[in-house]
């Protein structure tokens, strides 16, 4: 059970505040779409609009090709898997999972088994007869996300279903949940703030920003190549340096005007866009990379966040000590306008 | 120092509850009079109080008073609750004052108003216009009890049954008031035990069929005896009785 979502020009507003400024979303059937940006973005918003709990002020929502407009949350195609997972408490798992079956009339038996078999999806087999109090807050989520996949939706919303729990737990959850968005086919519309986690899960980001999608795209493809300066900010840090007539601070670069973007791990001594001697400023050790600040010989008052290799030295065995100079160049890099 | 917050406490305690202990003793007076001197252990009057049909008649009339108008407050109180606490209306500040406001009222006022309504519109009084005005005081209270323990964990519960294709009853019938369990148990109740013991409405708004304290005073009118002392104690009994179940069952739960 699995369709695509349409989203055609969805405005909304809030008095006079704009959440959402003429959006169109176009989200193929089985496909995983993460919506990420920061709180106040819309994204929420935009989940709230597919899921029913909201009416655009205007422009409609397509599910499966047919027209969601007055159509509450009970009667669509779609549920719905909360940050605090909302499982009622005064209710088994297997009672909570089954819960939407029941509004559909099914029997207790076939409820039961569809109950179980959802559990095992998730990992918790056999702990039908369990209270949601006697789990773990990564447990409660899995029990949510199978409660709403019981009822086979053709589009999953997940609205933050990780920003409960903690660092290591959410990275394994991840994984786990694009296997179980593989294996049943349904159509996940996920949203975070996180760009690690869309990075680890979606087939397509959608970033937005101030109402607005500020971009879209393969994860490769919105880190690697942003279309806007707000995406490639978002997305991790990035060096901006503003170019003009082929001029930058330290020096000329082959590039069109606008603003150079370089990811701090593009930038190595061995990188085709060559950025000159610079000095290091400061480092510290990430234990994957060495996070270093440097400063370009010709333009001091420049500063460049590098990503260096943890053994990186200007002498064979020897540390990146503040002082040193590297000539560095950029592997990577995108030019986008100001 | 120490002895002297436990004699405070001891005499706090007893300036509550003599009255109480003196009722329930001289219930047990073997004599005419439920004064002093105590003369003897006697469970005669409970006897007494037990074979007589009028009382009786008034304890059941009690008990299905306030079990009846205790579960219609409860229902009127959790819906009017819940509509407050979940839908943005227009008012709604004013519409929860007016809803708690018969709590400042007198019973002698909200009695007197019901009765000069009920004669308006040719109402017979009867055990339903007590009823009735059991439920005036006691929905407020219901109100009260069960918004105050309205919160977003149950907002996003109910939102969730909702996304899950559950109509507006099924919310409130298998996640709302469920997950209100002990409140809704506490504000029934508390209700009952109001209701049981309620004596100036159940007087001004019943005539021929009334309630157990109506009948005490009719008792008393006729002097005092020990027989009074043990249909009190009974009284108390099942006020207590009502109290203990609600901290076991409820609030120990709460916690």
């Amino acid at each position: 059970m699995t369709a695509g979502v349409s989203i055609r020009g969805v405005t909304q507003r809030y008095g006079s505040a704009l959440a959402l400024d003429a959006v169109d979303l176009e989200i193929a059937a089985g496909e995983f779409v993460v919506l990420l940006g920061p709180s106040g973005c819309g994204k929420t918003t935009l989940l709230n609009i597919i899921g029913g709990f909201a009416e655009p002020t205007s422009g409609s929502v397509l599910i499966g090709g047919r027209d969601m407009g007055g159509v509450a949350p009970k009667d669509r195609p779609t549920t719905t898997v909360f940050q605090d997972y909302a499982l009622f408490p005064h209710m088994t798992l297997a009672e909570n999972v089954g819960f939407g079956l029941r509004m559909r009339g099914v029997s207790r038996a076939a409820r039961d088994a569809k109950a179980e078999e959802m559990l095992a999806l998730v990992g918790l087999e056999g702990r039908g007869a369990r209270r949601p109090h006697e789990l773990s807050g990564g447990q409660r989520q899995r029990v949510a996300l199978a409660r709403a996949l019981a009822v086979e939706p053709d589009v999953l919303l997940l609205d933050e279903p990780l920003g409960a729990l903690d660092l290591k737990l959410r990275r394994a959850m991840q994984d786990e949940l694009k296997a179980i968005q593989r294996r049943v086919g349904t159509t996940f519309v996920h949203v975070t703030h996180d760009q690690e986690e869309a990075m680890a899960i979606a087939d397509r980001i959608v970033v937005m920003n101030g109402g607005r999608i500020a971009d879209q795209g393969p994860p490769r493809e919105v880190y690697l190549r942003p279309k806007s300066l707000f995406s490639a900010g978002f997305m991790g840090e990035v060096n901006k340096v503003p170019v003009t007539g082929g001029e930058a601070a330290f020096g000329p670069v082959a590039v069109p005007d606008g603003v150079l973007c370089i990811r701090p791990e593009a930038i190595s001594e061995g990188g085709r866009l060559r950025l000159g001697p610079c000095r290091v400023v400061e480092t510290v050790f990430f234990g994957t990379h060495l996070r270093a600040h440097v400063a370009p010989v010709a333009a001091p008052g420049l500063r460049l966040v590098v990503h260096l290799p943890q053994g990186a030295a200007v002498e064979p065995g020897a540390a990146v000590e503040p002082g040193a100079v590297l000539d560095l160049g950029a592997e990577d890099f995108t030019v986008l306008e100001a | 120092m120490r002895a002297l917050s436990w004699a405070y406490l001891a005499v706090a305690y007893a300036f509550v509850f003599l009255p109480v202990v003196v009722l329930v003793a001289f219930s047990f007076q073997d004599g005419r009079l439920p004064v002093p001197p105590f003369q003897g252990f006697t469970l005669e009057w409970y006897g007494r109080v037990l074979g007589e049909r009028d009382l009786m008649e008034a304890l059941v009339n009690s008990a299905l008073v306030a079990g009846v108008s205790s579960l219609i407050a409860l229902i009127l109180g959790f819906l009017a609750a819940h509509a407050l606490a979940r839908v943005r209306l227009p008012g709604s500040v004013l519409m929860r004052g007016v809803l708690i406001a018969p709590m400042t009222v007198s019973y002698l006022i909200i009695a007197l108003g019901l009765l000069t309504v009920f004669n308006q519109a040719g109402v017979r009084l009867s055990l339903w216009t007590a009823g009735v005005g059991h439920v005036v005081i006691n929905l407020p209270l219901c109100f009260a009890i069960t918004y105050a323990a309205m919160g977003d964990h149950q907002k996003n519960a109910e939102r969730a049954a909702r996304d899950l294709g559950a109509p507006e009853w099924k919310v409130l019938a298998l996640v709302s008031a469920p997950m209100l369990a002990a409140p809704l148990a506490a504000a029934f109740f508390l209700s009952v035990t109001f209701s049981w013991d309620e004596f100036i409405i159940a007087f001004l708004l019943t005539r021929f069929d009334v309630t157990l304290p109506v009948e005490i005073w009719s008792m008393l009118r006729s002097g005092i005896s020990p027989a009074t002392n043990a249909v009190g104690s009974l009284v108390f009994l099942v006020s207590v009785t009502l109290v203990v179940l609600l901290e076991v069952f409820v609030f120990r739960r709460v916690k």
